[in-house]
């Protein structure tokens, strides 16, 4: 893969480790408290002390919006985690072996992903209820068709290979070859998946906590900032402004990334 | 045609899985609902004679087959919160939804074909360039959050419309589209974006064909041979998107409906999972899911008659 000189994969990668440096020093260290609430400096347009100014509670938007983006960012990596593990499981299982799990599990997989993630995780959500929990969970099972799909259809490619083959007749352990020799071999396929996977998850659990079923308070993530801050688009536009600018710079972050090793990989 | 009949059956078999399993979905609910109605304080006989009236002492399948008849009659049962049938209630939140993901979805064609074409054709890397990018930042942008900033820009600076006062289509169905095209934009964006890097990524891939080069050293122009050869395979791919495209403007009305206060289904839905009120989510989602079955078929109908090559199995 030549990708070194990609300007996607540059800026990309330049935001989204930027942003991963952000979220994961908020996780410990934010400039002011995320809870304290300060009368005095209620609904402050951004300045040099609050650059993207305050709250209706007087809290520092920034700082908030750094634990937020934390709780987004875990909740799409747990996702994708959950997603591509389970993926890789059953897509390995389903490609190499083939049969007649094969077919049904694929042909659910496809079912599952004909219906758009978000109704689903509605459905699962208005079930199992709220909580940062069940959506990772919910989002989780549902991200799997998508690893499953990719993941299977290079297995199924590599099966009959002469290097998978004579590793076979060498007596090479099934597992082994299943994840030593042919999962590297998904990597093309794979990190992009992963990357829109992860987009898809961040958008999925902005859209959910921002209809007031996803991430309760006080947790924040993005998206119930961006509910909360339609409140006082009036009198605080920069909260909803910030608050969305930050959704958009993660996903476009990591889209930039992606869209940089697809073009890279691509011109091989 | 008898490719067409097999389709039609099996798209039939599809709705009666997705409404069993909708239906099933809501019945591991833990708790009655008759805890709901009747509190928790409610005296056993009285639990007993509304569990019958409700018919949930009978078993499952029978109670599936009784649903799913009303259901196709129109009749989705009663809500929990409002005491009120679910078609009722429906009845004029339905519209509203219907309209605002038909105007959403006319937007997106209409503006995502040429441009996606165009994209696809261009010869100056500067234009491929803006495109691209002009792609990644429009799918990064959730439509909420479009939502939130044509709210701030046409409402609060600009006066254009006044957010949340939504006029119903009774009132006057001319302001009433006039209220949801801003909405509509909003929802239409990223699916736009998608579609136009799509085409353009398909019309690209036709270019390169051989057949291409064979009409070029014939003498048709290039644009001739865009217009008839390279565009009827490249928009086969684009249809099914498309087809994708109007499920999930359909489910992207349930946020937008939030942003802009517009009183459909979405709203209706969002309030009733937080009310536990399951007969009307029950309802809105097998709606929702019977709606992205059919257009998923039609859509594959219509590759069909594209693709001659699909036809031949």
């Amino acid at each position: 893969m030549k990708i070194r000189n990609n300007a996607y994969f540059i800026t990309g990668g330049i935001l989204s480790a930027l942003l991963t440096v952000i979220i994961v020093v908020g996780l410990f260290w934010t400039p002011y408290s995320t809870t304290a609430m300060n009368a005095k400096e209620k609904m402050q347009p951004p300045s040099a002390m609050h650059i993207l100014g305050t709250d209706n509670f007087g809290r520092d938007l920034f700082s908030r919006v750094m634990e937020g983006a934390g709780t987004s960012f875990l909740i799409a990596v747990m996702v994708v985690v959950i997603g591509c593990a389970a993926g890789i499981l059953i897509g390995s299982l389903c490609g190499y072996f083939g049969g007649l799990a094969d077919i049904i599990l694929m042909h659910i997989c496809d079912t599952i992903t004909a219906f758009p993630a978000i109704l689903l995780a509605l459905v699962i959500i208005s079930i199992t209820g709220g909580g940062a929990m069940n959506i990772v969970l919910a989002l989780g099972i549902l991200f799997i068709p998508s690893f499953a799909r990719v993941v299977r259809t290079e297995y199924a490619a590599c099966r009959d290979l002469n290097y998978i083959k004579s590793a076979r007749l060498m007596g090479v352990s099934t597992p082994r070859i299943l994840y030593a020799h042919i999962l590297p071999n998904t990597l093309p396929v794979l990190i992009p998946a992963v990357t829109i996977g992860f987009n898809n998850a961040v958008l999925a659990e902005a859209s959910m906590s921002f209809l007031g079923i996803g991430i309760q308070p006080p947790q924040a993530s993005l998206g119930s900032m961006l509910k909360d801050s339609q409140n006082y688009l009036n009198s605080a536009p920069w909260y909803a402004l910030g608050t969305g600018l930050a959704v958009v710079l993660l996903i476009l972050a990591f889209s930039l990334l992606s869209e940089g090793v697809q073009q890279g990989s691509r011109r091989k | 045609m008898k490719l067409v009949l097999k389709k039609i059956i099996s798209l039939i078999i599809t709705l009666f899985v997705v409404s069993l399993l909708a239906f099933l979905a809501f019945q591991i609910i833990p708790g009655d609902p008759t805890t709901k109605i009747l509190g928790t304080s409610a005296t056993p006989e009285k639990v007993a004679q509304l569990r019958s009236e409700l018919g949930l002492d009978r078993p499952v399948m029978i109670r599936y087959l009784d649903w799913l008849g009303s259901f196709v009659r129109g009749e989705f049962g009663t809500s929990y919160t409002y005491r009120r049938d679910v078609s009722v209630l429906l009845s004029d939140k339905l519209p509203v939804t219907v309209l605002l993901t038909v105007i959403s979805f006319l937007i997106t064609v209409v503006i995502s074909v040429p441009l996606g074409i165009l994209a696809g054709s261009t010869r100056r890397k500067w234009v491929d360039h803006i495109f691209v990018i002009l792609d990644q930042v429009l799918m990064a942008i959730p439509p909420f959050f479009f939502g939130i900033i044509s709210c701030f820009l046409f409402g609060i600076v600009l006066k254009w419309f006044m957010p949340g006062n939504f006029i119903s289509l009774k009132e006057s169905p001319a302001r009433c589209i006039a209220y949801l095209i801003l909405p509509a934009v909003c929802l239409a964006l990223p699916r736009i974006a998608m579609t136009v890097r799509m085409l353009r990524s398909s019309v690209q891939e036709e270019l390169a064909q051989n057949y291409v080069l064979t009409a070029r050293s014939r003498g048709l122009s290039r644009g001739g041979i865009i217009q008839r050869h390279v565009l009827k395979n490249a928009m086969i791919p684009v249809v099914t998107f498309l087809a994708v495209s109007a499920a999930e403007i359909m489910t992207g009305t349930i946020i937008i409906e939030q942003v802009f206060t517009i009183p459909g289904t979405g709203r209706l839905l969002v309030s009733s999972i937080g009310n536990r009120d399951f007969p009307v989510v029950q309802a809105i989602i097998v709606i929702l899911a019977a709606w992205i079955v059919i257009v998923n078929f039609a859509a594959d109908m219509l590759n069909r008659w594209m693709d001659p090559r699909m036809r031949v199995e």
